[in-house]
């Protein structure tokens, strides 16, 4: 039924590499920097016993995707990555045409590098190029300077069918004359895909402490605003179209990993500190592993996995996690799959001010979706209609 | 009956300002004259309930009974009734006086006079009181006995030459205190007590055990266990079940008989059936002659109080009505209101009165309030010829249908030191007022204004503090009613009206309010995703308007796998916090923003 009512989100796989060669100011993911090497054999290892574990739940399944995240899952040897695809494969069933992404730094990369990988499997490399800038790279904390990144972004056309990089705009200071420039030079590198990402100073960062200090001071709303409203036109007007909040690609060249999330699809998530969402038992699970790598470690050497928490949503959870996933696409939301999941239609008062507000629209017969409006102040519509 | 004669009965009460030191006084007196064992002892006895001793302030009026064996080597009964000080309570104050024949004045021997020391003072003078004047704290480096002394008889033009020099606190001088009591304040003037019951009802509390407990001034006759008694102001008929004195400890007796100050019980189930100052009397032989000066409790100040969770509003039905059974003051009734739902629309004697009901509400009955702004009490001349009075602003009537709006005034007396003149001045002027007199005693400034009640509901008290830096004192009483040019202010948020933040105001004002009105409503309701418009208004016209601009941006720029459950989280409290909010329209209003925008400041 689902099937019919909604396109099949599909089932990945994520994979989460733990370590970094430096942590970044903004970053709040769950990275770590080790000054001995990391025993990629030992990992590798766990990895695959992870996975066999959740492959124990989640039953034979056709994997659509494959992500290494991280962390920098480029500092893993292609061996380790190869092991590890070997390891899902043996586990699901693992179609020709399936996503395989890896997460690069541009400061990491060398060409025997990306060419083992690409043995390996890896069909769709992601770079966290954040900008191309000098200045502004060494203020975000990268390794790399813009002809480190450039050397990356040919490295990794000459040897991947796919390629997406990452910015990072609404820089302190930044107009949206100097973003629109960079951008437009941004573009004339990229394949078929790009990730444009506010600045967002998150809690536990050094940035937020700089912030807190009064040392650091980040674009407000109307600034940030018209930044994101840039970002919409030139993409668009480069055939870079947005399909998410901040991501856009060629019509078809969407991250189909990615896509599972916010087409609130089933995903394993396998490593230090990974998150996964798959049906069990004719219901929803949330799972989550330890988040200190060698704590993981041992936790799955001894017990075959690292999970430490789950919990089964209940309606009201899966609706407020549709709604917020699905929402964020250009594509929008099938609201008979919302019905179904919560147990009741969205509110047709919400839906109608909103929409008078020019801030939602129907799609089809089924469909609503946030109009570009709706799309900038997306959390508070979804704060709307959630309730 | 006790069997003391009348010569050695001293009926008195102690007139103060706040933290002069009444309650230690009082306690010391309790002390020296055995009345409590030492382990019985604890601060402020008579000030019963926790706000009391907290705040420093006397709520309800309490007795007791002293024995003391004078120098002169009699035995003397001293009856000390503890009266409230504040002028919320103003009549309740000259109840209490009334059953006395004189007064301490306890003066601060640094402080000087305040406002409320001479309110009271005046109220004592009227009920033919003799004064003893007492200067307490004079052990203090800051004392000033003979300044202070000099201001008694300049202020009050009382004779000051023979004040008392105690502390209450270390005990000097009270036993002095003792003798002058005995010696300077005259006994209970000749009662008959084979005449017919003449009683002075003082003030009623309720008490879980015995019901109502009333107490009471025997003027002529003999209250005794087991008479029928009526009340002469409500006309209720009650058979006294107990008769007895408070020492403080309560002490069952067989009679009071005339001068004496004791309580009874009758089996009356609400403090609301008797009223201060009503006359007891006996069913069989009733007094002819009522005593003079009863009336029953005005509500002036009222406000509308309403559950911050509306699941709560029968618990706080639950609390007004335990409040209503001991202090009869305090009247409510069921409002409803588009904004915040189910509440109470309560009447007070005063602002203290307002303040003190609503912490005791949140105190002792752990209630979440919202409290609306205070309103007077106006009084609608209609055009049919009609009077009518409106304690609610949301209720009033049509403007075509009125043909005149009056407004209760007060006349204030305000103490000061005169550096803080000029500010104080300018706020009377401000609000209103019109000045009666100025005077001079050594560096301080007695004021006295005529202003609008309702000018004053609206933070004058904390103006004053603020501006005089708390040296300010003040007191005022109500005079008389005058026609003034008071509208209807409205509230409009994004074009609907909000009728918890309507109020009267006078013409001359409109602007000003309706301008900090706005001001704070832009600050206290969050962005929407529209733009909202606020406006004060007085009927169709538009006084002051601000605009809360849409929200501009709100979109999480990252969002993947991992951090679902963290946003759904975020969610799920934003959530909630909107199930606090009351929708107006469009517009969802957080109830702090009530809270924020009624708080009587500007």
């Amino acid at each position: 039924m689902t099937e019919i009512l909604d396109r099949d989100p599909g089932f990945g796989i994520y994979v989460h590499w733990p370590f970094c060669a430096a942590k970044c100011p903004y970053c709040d993911f769950n990275s770590h920097v080790r000054h001995q090497p990391v025993d990629q054999v030992r990992f590798g290892a766990a990895f695959a016993r992870e996975l066999a574990t959740m492959r124990q739940r989640t039953g034979p399944r056709e994997v659509t995707s494959i992500f290494l995240g991280g962390g920098t899952p480029s500092l893993m040897d292609p061996q380790t990555v190869g092991g590890i695809l070997d390891a899902i494969a043996a586990e699901w069933t693992v179609p020709q045409n399936v996503e395989i992404t890896l997460e690069a730094n541009p400061s990491s990369v060398e060409a025997d590098r990306f060419r083992g990988y690409r043995m390996a499997g890896v069909n769709r490399v992601s770079l966290g190029v954040q900008a191309l800038n000098d200045k502004d790279l060494r203020f975000l904390g990268r390794l790399h300077d813009v002809s480190e990144a450039l050397h990356a972004i040919e490295l990794a056309r000459a040897n991947f069918p796919r390629l997406s990089f990452d910015l990072i705009y609404a820089r302190p200071g930044q107009t949206v004359e100097d973003w629109s420039r960079e951008l437009e030079r941004a573009i004339s590198y990229a394949a078929d895909h790009l990730s444009l990402y506010q600045l967002t100073i998150e809690q536990g960062t050094p940035f937020f402490a700089l912030r807190a200090a009064g040392k650091l001071s980040v674009p407000g709303a109307e600034q940030a605003a018209q930044l994101y409203e840039a970002t919409q036109a030139v993409t668009a007007a480069q055939g870079l179209p947005a399909y998410e909040i901040s991501n856009h690609a060629k019509s078809g060249a969407e991250s189909r990993h990615n896509l599972i999330y916010w087409r609130y699809g089933e995903y394993v998530g396998v490593g230090p500190g990974a998150h996964g969402r798959f049906i069990e038992n004719g219901q929803r699970i949330v799972t989550f592993t330890e988040r200190v790598p060698e704590t993981w470690l041992d936790l799955v050497e001894r017990k075959g996995q690292g999970v430490t928490g789950g919990e089964t949503l209940s309606r009201v959870e899966e609706a407020d996690e549709f709604l917020l996933m699905g929402l964020r696409l250009v594509e929008g939301i099938n609201l008979v799959r919302f019905e179904k999941l919560a147990g009741r239609p969205l509110e047709p008062r919400r839906i109608a001010v909103l929409r008078e507000e020019g801030l939602i629209e129907p799609v089809g017969n089924s469909g609503l979706r946030a109009t570009p409006a709706g799309m900038v102040v997306l959390d508070a519509v979804v704060a709307d209609l959630a309730r | 009956m006790t069997k003391t004669p009348l010569s050695r009965i001293r009926n008195f009460s102690i007139v103060a300002h706040i933290d002069h030191g009444k309650s230690t006084l009082a306690d010391r007196l309790i002390q020296m004259t055995g009345s409590l064992e030492h382990r019985e002892m604890k601060e402020q006895i008579l000030d019963a309930m926790d706000i009391e001793r907290e705040r420093g302030i006397t709520i309800k009026a309490n007795t007791v009974r002293l024995e003391y064996d004078a120098r002169d080597g009699q035995h003397y009964v001293l009856n000390l009734i503890d009266t409230p000080g504040h002028v919320d309570f103003a009549y309740e104050v000259s109840r209490s006086l009334a059953a006395c024949e004189g007064s301490l004045l306890v003066v601060d021997a640094s402080q000087g006079v305040e406002a409320q020391t001479l309110a009271n003072v005046y109220q004592a003078l009227d009920n033919d009181h003799e004064i003893v004047p007492v200067l307490n704290k004079v052990d203090l480096p800051a004392a000033e006995p003979e300044r202070v002394k000099q201001q008694i008889e300049d202020v009050i033009g009382l004779d000051a030459s023979n004040a008392l020099m105690i502390s209450a606190k270390t005990g000097l001088g009270v036993e002095d205190v003792l003798e002058a009591i005995v010696h300077r304040l005259p006994p209970p003037r000749e009662g008959e007590a084979g005449d017919p019951l003449k009683a002075l009802l003082v003030d009623s509390w309720y008490d879980a055990y015995l019901g109502v407990i009333v107490l009471v001034r025997v003027i002529d006759g003999v209250l005794k266990k087991g008479q029928t008694v009526r009340m002469l102001g409500t006309g209720a008929k009650y058979q006294v079940d107990r008769v007895g004195v408070i020492t403080p400890k309560m002490v069952m007796v067989e009679s009071l008989g005339p001068g004496e100050i004791g309580f009874i019980t009758a089996s009356i189930k609400e403090v609301a059936d008797t009223r201060v100052g009503d006359t007891i009397t006996e069913e069989k032989r009733q007094t002819t002659r009522p005593l003079p000066g009863f009336k029953p409790a005005q509500p002036v100040v009222f406000c509308g109080l309403f559950p911050v969770d509306a699941d709560d509003f029968d618990d706080l039905r639950a609390a007004v009505g335990k409040l209503r059974l001991n202090d009869a003051s305090f009247s409510y009734e069921m409002e409803s209101s588009a904004a915040l739902g189910f509440g109470f629309r309560c009447g007070f004697l005063g602002l203290l009165h307002l303040e003190i009901i609503q912490e005791r509400l949140s105190r002792e009955f752990d209630l979440d309030l919202i409290a609306t702004a205070p309103s007077v009490v106006y009084r609608m001349n209609l055009i049919n010829g009609e009077q009518i009075e409106l304690h609610n602003p949301a209720d009033m009537p049509d403007v075509m249908k009125i043909a005149s709006i009056e407004e209760p005034w007060i006349r204030a007396t305000i103490l000061t030191p005169d550096e803080h003149l000029g500010a104080i001045l300018k706020l009377c002027q401000d609000r209103r007022g019109i000045q009666a007199d100025l005077s001079y005693a050594g560096s301080r400034a007695m004021l006295v204004y005529d202003l609008p009640l309702n000018e004053v509901v609206f933070d004058f008290y904390d103006r004053l503090k603020s501006i005089s830096r708390g040296y300010a004192s003040f007191d005022y009483q109500l005079t008389d009613y005058r026609e003034g040019d008071l509208v209807k202010m409205s509230i409009l948020v994004n074009a609907e009206p909000v009728d918890a933040l309507s109020m009267l105001v006078h013409r001359s004002q409109a602007d000003k309010r309706g301008r900090v009105m706005c001001e704070k409503l832009k600050d206290l309701i969050p962005q929407h995703l529209f733009k909202i418009p606020i406006q004060a208004a007085i009927g169709g016209k538009v006084i002051a308007r601000e605009t809360i601009s849409a929200l501009r941006k709100d979109v999480t720029a990252k969002c993947y796998g991992g951090d679902v459950t963290r946003k759904r989280k975020l969610l799920e409290k934003q959530k909630e916090g909107k199930k606090r909010m009351r929708q107006f329209g469009k517009v969802e209003i957080p109830q702090e923003a009530f809270i924020q925008a009624l708080k009587m400041s500007d």
